[in-house]
This record gives C-alpha cells, structure tokens and sequence, in this order.
C-alpha cells in the first residue's frame, strides 16, 4: 500500500517558467524559414526596412523580387525603385461637375496596379451622392448599378488615398512600414509590413485594403512593369493603397496615372503642385476647389473641384 | 525765410516727381495687356496651334469637295432632303449648316469672322460661343488629356468628345460594383 507523501512526489517535475520557455522555443523555430528554403527566402526573411537599403542591397532585392516575379507570372517582370524627383510635389484634381460615375477609372486601377481580383480590391471607390443633399458622405450609395449612368438627380464621387500632407495611417505604423516620400507619395513597404491594420483604422478615406488571402492574380493580367514601393505584386497580410501609379509617374517624362488616362469626361487632372504653370495650380487658383474632411487636418493633395 | 523758400519749392518738387513715375508705371502697363488682348481678335495674328488629333470624320466624307465641286453652292436656309438626312441638327436655336460650314470652301470651317479655318482648328469655332470652356481648354482644364504629364500631352478635339450636331455627353453603362464584404469568399 502506497503510503500518502509517495503518492503525491511526481513522476516528472517541470515548472510553469519551463513550460513557457520550450512552447516559445518550438514556436519560434516554427516561424523560421524551412531548414531546406532556397536562399532566397533566407534572404527575405533578413532583409531591412526599404529606407535602410544600402544600394547596393537595394540592387540584390530588386534582381531577387525579378527573378521571384518572372518565374511565377511566366514573363519577364520589371521592379524599379525610381526615387522621388527633386522639386515635384504631386496633386491630383478630379471635377465633380463632369464624373459620370462609369467606374472605367476603378478597373484601370486594378489593371495597371496588380491588385487581386478574386479576393476583389478596388483602391478607387465611386460613391453616388444626392445633389440636393451634396457632399453627404451619410447618404453615399458604392454599389449602384443602373443600365446608364449619370442617374437623374445625383452626382458622383470617387475617393481614393488623398496623399495627405499628415498621414494619420503613417502615424500609427508600430513598424514604419509605410511613410509619406519627398514627392507627396505615402508609400507601403509590403516586406516590412506585419499586417496589423492599424492604418487601416487609422485612414479616413478608406484608402487602405489589406490581403486577406493570397491576392489572386492572374498571369496574363499581370503588369511587368512594376515599383517596389508600388504595383509590384503582393504577398498575403499586407496592407496595400493608392500610390499615384508611382511606377509611371516618377518617370521623366512620366506618364499620365492610369486613371487619369481612362477617364471618358475628362473629370481627372494631375501635375505638379510646385510648378506655377501646371493644370492643377490653374484649378486652385482659379476654380472652386474642396479637399474631404478638411476639419481632420490631413492636408489631402487630392482637390475636388467644379469646372462650371 | 531761406527755410520757408526751400521748403516751398522742395515739397511741389517730390510731389511733381512722385506723380511722373506713377503716371510713368500706368502708361507702361497697358500696351502690354492690350498686346494680349487684341491677340485673339485680328485675323492676323495666329493662335497658338495645338496638337490635336485628326477630326472624327465619317469614314469616307472627307474632303467634302469630293461631291460638292460638282454642285452650285445653294446659301438659302432650308432642311436638307435628299443627302445629310442622318444629321439630326440639336445644338442651340436657330443654327444651319453653314452656319458654321463654309459655303464656298467646303473642306472648311468658318468663323464669325469670316476667317475659312481647318477642321483641326475647330476649336476655335467652338470657342466663339464657349469662351469659358475654350479658356478651360487651352490650360488642360476642360476635356482631356493623355500622354506624359511632365511631357509630350495627347490633346482631345472638342468633337472627339462632343458631337458638333448634338454635343450633350451621352451617358455610359457603368462597370460593375464592388463585391460586398460579405460576399467575398
């Protein structure tokens, strides 16, 4: 008969603290790259902010994301890391008195930028607004659908990232995987963002879609022509948002964006804020402009304005 | 005394001064500005010219002169019967086509002015009635506009967008609308 002290001795003694220590150890050797990875995934996996790249660095990332995107999409993939051109401050102006809320803008944007198509993300939202009630973002209608667009009676909106001059999403970054360039540009670093979705919270456009999924993207949609900082294809757990189409406006001479170039009424303008002859310091100084939510302080650089 | 004289003949003296330079400022700046603005009025001194694309003809009606060389110009206003039927004229009251057609010079346009101008030019006819819009116009406000934003730009004509004979913008079947949140697998 087992007396009561040899019943109560364990057979295997470990403490809480110990416990703790091995389920971390175990965890965190699970979040390491597999022992058989190819040394590209290594590489990834301890590459630094897109700030802190040496160019030399930048170079080795750049021919590794090529050779990653080529062999995946089957074409040959172009990643450029064009930097912010000297005395360009770019703004953006769309013309409520002339948008026909046809929506050709939102598909050129998923076109040229690579977004996934099945999850759907649309970085261009058009809302269809009453005219008697104005600017009322209570009363914005997204999913509208009638045979022929404009309806009687309403107006049309499409907001996208406002490039603001205090980006309250660059902010709250726990991780400063996202910043606002010299050009006025707020960019993400998909290797450096941890998903968090702060920023997403953070925005008030509603600028900021995330990956909930593996973004589905089909090859022979692909765009090979891509910016790191910008239409380069992303991975799951990111945050991604409008950039300008940065790919092609940072060129010299660059491009008109994609939306602006698609756009049937001609409602979209863009230019170079610093420049005294550009379209869109004519539009400020001369037209009636508006920025959305002015009282939050964010300073877009994106000007709604009516033409008439 | 000495004091007094100076002040009498100094304080004429700047005012005389003060009053030739303002005169001299506000004579200098309007032959200036209305250099600029007698540009757009005389025949002779050309507009800026504009790259724009070639005119949305009908496939084949251009040169017009093709059928109308043959034919004796007819300047009395009537509704055209047995050619041009399809031209359904909705643009403002009390216009006909050669109003903004040439009579005499069929593969041309007219102005007010009587000035013949090309088709590329049109433009400018438009711009007659639509100053505010030609004003827009010209800076890349009104209309659109692609190419290089910093560079080379693709201009539109008013009519690659407009109808001249019916220029109201037609309304456009939309694209689809997002998926829902909740739909999205």
């Amino acid at each position: 008969m087992p007396t009561q002290g040899k019943r109560d001795e364990p057979a295997f003694r470990m403490s809480r603290r110990k416990m703790m220590k091995g389920v971390a150890a175990v965890l965190g050797a699970m979040a390491l790259p597999a022992k058989d990875a190819p040394a590209s995934v290594w590489e990834s996996f301890f590459q630094k902010n897109f700030r802190e790249l040496s160019p030399d660095d930048l170079k080795g990332v750049l021919a590794r994301l090529e050779k990653e995107y080529s062999e995946k999409y089957k074409k040959a993939v172009k990643v450029r890391a064009t930097p912010p051109v000297e005395g360009i401050l770019y703004g953006y102006g769309l013309d409520l008195s002339r948008c026909i809320g046809c929506r050709r803008c939102v598909y050129a944007c998923v076109g040229e930028n690579n977004q996934s198509r099945d999850p759907q993300i649309h970085w261009i939202r058009v809302l269809q607004l009453n005219k008697e009630r104005g600017v009322d973002l209570e009363d914005a209608e997204q999913y509208y659908n009638p045979a022929k667009v404009p309806e009687k009676g309403h107006f049309y909106m499409p907001v996208q990232c406002q490039q603001c001059e205090y980006p309250p999403c660059v902010k709250v970054c726990p991780v400063q995987a996202t910043w606002k360039e010299r050009d006025g540009i707020t960019v993400v670093d998909y290797n450096w963002c941890i998903g968090c979705r702060y920023c997403m919270a953070a925005c008030p456009y509603g600028a900021r879609h995330f990956n909930w999924k593996k973004p589905g993207l089909p090859s022979a949609e692909m765009n090979p022509e891509t910016h790191y900082l910008g239409n380069r294809p992303r991975p799951v757990g990111v945050v991604e948002k409008c950039t300008f189409c940065i790919q092609r406006v940072r060129n010299i001479p660059g491009r008109y964006t994609a939306c602006v170039e698609i756009c049937p009424v001609g409602a979209r303008k863009f230019g170079n804020l610093l420049d005294p002859e550009s379209e869109m310091r004519y539009i400020i100084e001369n037209k009636r402009v508006f920025i959305l939510k002015e009282d939050l302080n964010t300073r877009p650089k994106f000007f709604y304005f009516y033409a008439t | 005394m000495g004091r007094d004289c100076l002040r009498h003949w100094f304080v004429p003296g700047v005012a005389t001064l003060v009053l030739c330079l303002v005169a001299g400022v506000a004579t200098a700046a309007p032959p200036r500005a209305g250099g600029d603005a007698a540009k757009p009025n005389g025949a002779s001194t050309p507009e800026k010219q504009f790259a724009v694309p070639t005119p949305p003809f009908t496939p084949g009606i251009f040169p017009c002169s093709e059928c109308h060389k043959e034919m004796k110009p007819n300047p009395k206003r009537r509704e055209l019967k047995d050619e041009h039927t399809n031209i359904v004229l909705n643009h403002g009251q009390w216009r006909w086509c050669l109003d903004c057609h040439d009579t005499y010079d069929r593969d041309r346009l007219h102005l007010v002015s009587g000035e013949r101008i090309r088709f590329e030019e049109s433009y400018r006819l438009c711009g007659q009635c639509h100053g505010d819009k030609y004003r827009d116009w010209k800076v890349g406000v009104h209309g659109k506009r692609t190419g290089m934003w910093n560079g080379e730009k693709q201009y539109l004509l008013c009519v690659n967008c407009h109808n001249p004979h019916d220029p109201r913008f037609k309304p456009l079947a939309p694209m689809p609308p997002p998926v829902r949140p909740g739909d999205i697998r």
